[in-house]
């Protein structure tokens, strides 16, 4: 069938089962929205700065674990993307993101809106293409969402110039790929994973960190399995979270710079780390050289070059998570008689890892690390606390990068699947609300609760307009303290309580979210928080809550930089006991 | 030193832009070149590029996996010194009048290295061969006064039968049991 570019990109896209289009048009890429019309299984949603395109696609992506795709004109909307297209390059997203190009006779010519963005995203990207004539269109749109979506998932950027778009050629759409540079490697090696077996079956004080490989892979079934196999606690990274539900006995929380203080001295402790889809990020490792100085370390990630490179582990175990963890659990010696309460349940080494569990339950009690300090004040951290309550754990939390950030890993129960969607990797302000917008789209049945800090909501606030135009019913918290809060921690700390260029203004937010045609709220005190978030919640559409919080709140626990992962400053706050009930483990 | 040298022959896609990959990922990741030389392969569509990094400045085996996710890098394979013949190719253009033309030829000669160019003031000395070949030629020749000088970079291949990269799964990579040839200087 005879078409032209812009249209063979539309129906590649629909090949792929894309149904919606972030993007925002422009001179070169309107031969491509001329033809849009033509294919209304193509949702295009408007956002307000090729940002807001790249990061929605990125929120899309991570929230369904689809492609997401974006479009953006040459020149400036290129350019505007590259933010975008690095967070999803850092936390592994799926985003095809495509731009425009001047015609081809005016590339190299300093073109009006000409701008290198194959040149620009090399360094961004897990690949990018030029489509240099109409005839390769079907071939690098399948290449692409393979590329993209397999393996350690990646952004793929796709420029194409404005007269290929309207070339016209014959298209068939290829049924497989062939790249002979491409093969991931799916399974683990055999010999590893009965390496790996080993240990984890003679380990005394094994302990699991789970990253976000274990969402990209859905292996949440079988990493359950594993931990309650073998006995063995889990600690997450930061992106891990959500992977393993938060209220299991066998959860003991984040790792890290702002970490549990109890997963911590865990990975300290244990003489065993396995370490599934992660990749000791300095955020969770702290200072390297001092990490888990006792453990043996199994490594399994699909990416090769991840493992040895932040450290050294003892069984490289190189494929999908998936695959790995259920030829692994066959491999593990059940409990059995392990648990069941009694003090000498038995290891095949004659170890009791019940007394392991034990002792970091009683860390957990010692350093609580998520309680907060009795207060009239309203504190961030009870703004999170209340979502979580209202929302029964079930929303889909969507951050932006700081403190309110960090108070959401922390404060909030995640049991759902992938329920937090967070820039780890890049630490992109700004990230929340198109991120937010992408993540509802992709689970229109899902609450989506946007929490953002005054700083970042800044922004990208200009989404709001995209939100309001296209009823995108996304819940906004804005846990706003006047400062940009998570730098002013550390000039608090580390600077002499300088507190330069961090006092921060920001508009009236309620009248702001008014003035884009969002009902919004403002709330002061403790005893507003909870009719407010259910106010959000019962409302159909799009809502806005202004927190006006504790302005100088720290987030606790924290590890200096440059100090070891148990050198942990923690809260100033008298101990206090234990809020919830102290969990039984008795049944382990 | 020869020790912590590490050859690295990457079997790529010839497309445009593959260079550019190739020598962006060296530079964000902090890699080191020694010296890289590109050309066409044996298969048409395929370029070997051979690169030549210090082990002690740079971690070679994440150089390698690092390429290896390159899309269009076809096969990465780090060959040991042992086992490889390798040579670089210079033009080294020398001052040289009457009094010291001869003497220049006469170590010329010695190197097995050909004259391509005489003129009044200048010879032009291409020469093969490998690193410290062409490391003690160039040396020889400062003290008459190098005008200019031109090295190609290493090229290399492992010995004996076990080429070409590309048809070769990894796991068959196996010892070569080719007879060792002594170097010919």
């Amino acid at each position: 069938m005879r078409m032209n570019g812009a249209q063979m990109l539309c129906q590649s896209l629909i090949n792929e089962g894309v149904e919606v289009v972030f993007g925002y048009p422009g001179g070169a890429i309107l031969p491509l929205y001329d033809v849009l019309p033509q294919y209304p299984q193509l949702r295009h949603i408007l956002v307000r700065h090729e940002q807001g395109a790249a990061h929605a696609a990125d929120g899309y992506a991570r929230a369904t674990g689809k492609a997401g795709v974006c479009f953006a004109t040459s020149g400036p909307g290129a350019c505007n993307l590259v933010t975008g297209i690095a967070s999803a390059h850092l936390d592994s997203s799926p985003v095809i993101a495509i731009t425009a190009q001047v015609a081809r006779h005016f590339i190299g010519k300093d073109a009006f809106q000409e701008i290198d963005i194959i040149g620009i995203t090399v360094p961004i990207t897990k690949h990018n293409y030029q489509v240099s004539r109409v005839e390769d269109m079907a071939k690098v749109f399948k290449e692409a969402f393979h590329i993209a979506t397999t393996g350690r998932p990646g952004p793929v950027l796709i420029d194409v110039p404005r007269d290929v778009f309207t070339d016209e050629a014959a298209f068939a759409y290829p049924a497989r790929v062939n790249l002979a540079g491409y093969c991931p490697t799916v399974q683990g090696h055999p010999l590893q994973i009965k390496k790996a077996a080993r240990l984890i079956n003679e380990a005394k004080r094994p302990a699991i960190i789970a990253g976000r490989g274990v969402i990209i892979s859905k292996a949440y079934q079988e990493l359950k399995e594993l931990a309650e196999k073998a006995q063995v606690p889990v600690v997450t990274t930061f992106l891990g979270i959500s992977c393993f539900p938060e209220s299991h006995v066998l959860s003991f929380g984040m790792l890290g710079v702002h970490g549990m203080a109890y997963a911590n001295l865990a990975v300290d402790a244990a003489d065993l780390i396995i370490a599934i889809g992660m990749r000791f990020d300095d955020r969770a490792t702290a200072k390297v050289s001092g990490f888990a100085p006792h453990a043996q370390i199994i490594h399994i990630d699909i990416d090769p070059a991840e493992i040895g490179k932040n450290l050294k582990v003892s069984v490289p175990i190189v494929g999908d998570i998936k695959n790995v963890l259920q030829s692994l659990n066959k491999q593990i010696e059940g409990s059995g008689d392990r648990g069941q309460g009694s003090e000498d349940c038995q290891l095949p080494t004659g170890d009791c890892r019940l007394g392991w569990i034990r002792q970091i339950e009683e860390w957990r009690r010692e350093h609580p690390s998520t309680v907060i300090r009795e207060t009239e004040q309203l504190l961030p951290q009870y703004v999170i606390q209340k979502i979580h309550q209202v929302t029964a754990g079930r929303a889909t939390i969507v951050t932006g990068v700081g403190q309110h950030q960090m108070w959401s890993a922390q404060h909030y129960c995640y049991d759902k699947p992938n329920s937090l969607i967070s820039s780890g990797g890049l630490g992109t302000m700004g990230f929340e609300l198109p991120a937010a917008v992408g993540a509802k789209v992709g689970l229109p049945d899902d609450c989506v609760w946007c929490v953002a800090g005054d700083g970042g909501f800044q922004m990208t606030v200009q989404e709001l307009a995209t939100i309001v135009q296209d009823d995108i019913a996304v819940k906004i918290a804005i846990l706003n303290n006047g400062y940009l809060g998570m730098v002013r921690q550390w000039q608090e700390m580390f600077y002499g309580r300088r507190y330069v260029a961090t006092p921060l203004s920001g508009p009236d937010f309620v009248k702001l979210a008014e003035a884009y045609g969002l009902p919004a709220l403002r709330v002061r005190s403790k005893a507003e928080v909870i009719p407010a978030i259910q106010q959000a919640m019962d409302h159909p559409g799009p809502f806005l809550i202004d927190f006006v919080v504790e302005p100088e709140e720290n987030v606790y626990p924290m590890v200096a930089p440059g100090a070891a992962i148990t050198e942990m400053i923690e809260s100033p706050v008298e101990k206090v006991e234990f809020g919830s009930k102290p969990r039984d483990i008795s049944n382990l | 030193m020869a020790t912590t040298k590490h050859t690295i022959v990457v079997l790529v896609e010839d497309r445009p832009g593959v260079l550019n990959r190739v020598v962006s990922l060296f530079r964000r990741r902090g890699f080191n070149i020694e010296s890289l030389a590109v050309g066409h392969s044996e298969t048409p569509g395929l370029s070997r590029m051979i690169i030549v990094v210090d082990g002690a400045t740079t971690a070679v085996e994440q150089v390698r996996k690092q390429l290896d996710k390159l899309i269009e890098v076809v096969k990465v394979t780090d060959i040991s010194e042992d086992n490889l013949v390798a040579r670089e190719l210079a033009l080294i253009k020398v001052e040289s009048g009457p009094s010291t033309r001869s003497e220049i030829m006469q170590i010329t000669d010695i190197f097995r290295a050909n004259i391509l160019d005489v003129a009044s003031d200048s010879i032009v000395i291409e020469v093969t061969g490998d690193d410290d070949k062409v490391g003690s030629l160039i040396e020889l020749l400062r003290g008459f006064g190098i005008i200019e000088l031109a090295r190609t970079g290493r090229i290399a291949m492992t010995r004996g039968t076990i080429g070409p990269l590309l048809k070769q799964g990894i796991s068959k990579q196996r010892k070569s049991n080719g007879q060792r040839v002594a170097d010919s200087r």
